[in-house]
């Protein structure tokens, strides 16, 4: 298990009876980098995080978090101290006040950091003295958060945290997530907001179905997903087109329009060799690479 | 120097654009030599992009002569002679379109007219470079 790695599984696999939450999972998660973990809803990304978190046992596999193995209890207690958790449900004490909670939390942490709880209990406007049950789903997100941040963790990791939150709310959680970046702290959350996800986000993971579908830097996925659309005069077999990479093909009348993961190049060259009268080369929005990845083939 | 916001969807790695942007403003005399950049984690707040976008954008301008990065102090920029001679032929350039512009439009010719065939003409220069 390689040093810059974060999180490194291997064969990580969960079952619930017959069905596969997560299967055969190898997730190569890097350091210092804030990576994106995206997945429909039921894709295994919560199962996935809380078995890197040692809250469930994995049926199969492992996995080295920071180093330490999920499968040895003494390691994963001593990495639970140095990662936050920010969970999706964000469950907290409600009888507490906001005050209470952070002053609770903070007892359990030798390096908290007072000043930056101080900090964002001022720029997220919490309400000091009002019970943690009675703040709305965006204010019991910005706690979570808080309590996340002001431990000084080496890995944050984030379950749908913009979940709950409105557009503010999520440019504020944006900001906090690359200055922790930026104090070193890796960063591997999970969302379904892409827009998002595409500015801040080096490394993007995609799971479906319990599996990785797609791992890779952002940059990589930038440069070489285009779209293509050709306009023939004589249209030609979609299969005279098809070369390594192309992830769909669709035609209609004289247009043909491709999808293509990589060999761009390839794919115009052989358009212009059979004739096309037009080619318009584009980039691919995170949104629509992500739709094409967990996409349902017929008949899967 | 004001950045602009970085577009994640020109199918252009963000840390380019940047690399751009900081250019750009050297080779047009809004950054000049000894300017300093923001520090990394300002830059990153302020765009609200992953920190290494910008450490990687200030990393290549490094390589490429027009940053100088000073251990524990931030990034500097160093506009040589050769950034200092675009910057005049960048502003003679501009003259002379001005000129071209004042001309067309004399001709009748409205401005996204003008700006369209321009575009083409840039276009068409570009893919014969290419071609050769």
């Amino acid at each position: 298990m390689t040093d810059s790695l974060a999180i490194h599984t291997s064969g990580l696999t969960k079952s619930y009876g017959q069905f596969l939450a997560v299967d055969s999972l190898n997730l190569a998660v890097p350091r210092n980098r804030i990576t994106a973990f995206l997945g429909p809803n039921g894709a295994g990304k919560s199962t996935t995080i809380k078995m890197l978190l040692g809250m469930i046992q994995p049926t199969n596999g492992d996995a080295a978090v920071l180093g330490h193995a999920i499968s040895n209890p003494t390691e994963c207690s001593r990495l639970r101290e140095r990662i936050a958790y920010v969970a999706e449900d964000k469950p907290l004490y409600g009888y507490m006040t906001v005050e209470q909670l952070i002053r609770f939390t903070s007892r359990f942490y030798p390096d908290w950091r007072a000043d930056e709880a101080r900090r964002l209990l001022i720029a997220y406007r919490l309400p000091v003295h009002k019970k943690v049950r009675s703040l709305s789903k965006g204010m019991r997100t910005k706690l979570a958060l808080l309590l996340a941040f002001a431990r000084r963790p080496d890995l944050l990791i984030l379950d749908e945290p913009s979940e709950g939150l409105d557009p503010v709310g999520i440019e504020e959680l944006l900001v906090e997530l690359v200055s922790q970046a930026a104090a070193g702290v890796t960063v591997f959350f999970s969302s379904h907001q892409l827009a998002e996800v595409e500015r801040v986000a080096d490394h993007v993971c995609i799971l479906n179905h319990g599996r990785l579908r797609l791992s890779a830097p952002i940059d990589d996925l930038r440069q070489s997903y285009r779209r293509i659309d050709f306009v023939f005069e004589a249209v030609p077999s979609a299969r005279e087109l098809i070369v390594p990479g192309i992830e769909r093909i669709r035609s209609s009348g004289h247009q043909i329009t491709v999808l293509t993961s990589r060999n761009a190049d390839e794919v115009i060259r052989r358009a212009r060799d059979l004739s096309a009268v037009s080619v318009e080369v584009s980039p691919v929005p995170l949104r629509e690479i992500f739709l094409e990845t967990v996409k349902e083939t017929p008949g899967s | 120097m004001l950045f602009q916001k970085l577009n994640p969807e020109l199918g252009q790695p963000l840390y380019l654009q940047l690399m751009q942007q900081i250019q750009h403003a050297a080779e047009t005399g809004i950054l000049r030599d000894g300017d300093q950049l923001p520090g990394i984690r300002t830059l990153a707040e302020e765009l609200v992009v992953s920190p290494n976008t910008i450490v990687k954008a200030y990393t290549e301008l490094e390589h490429c002569g027009v940053l100088e990065l000073r251990q524990g102090l931030g990034a500097f920029v160093k506009t040589g002679r050769r950034t200092r001679s675009i910057a005049d032929r960048v502003q003679l350039a501009r003259r002379r379109f001005r000129n071209v512009i004042d001309n067309l439009r004399a001709e009748n010719l409205r401005d996204d007219e003008i700006q369209r065939a321009f575009e083409a003409e840039l276009l068409i220069a570009a893919e014969a470079s290419r071609k050769k």
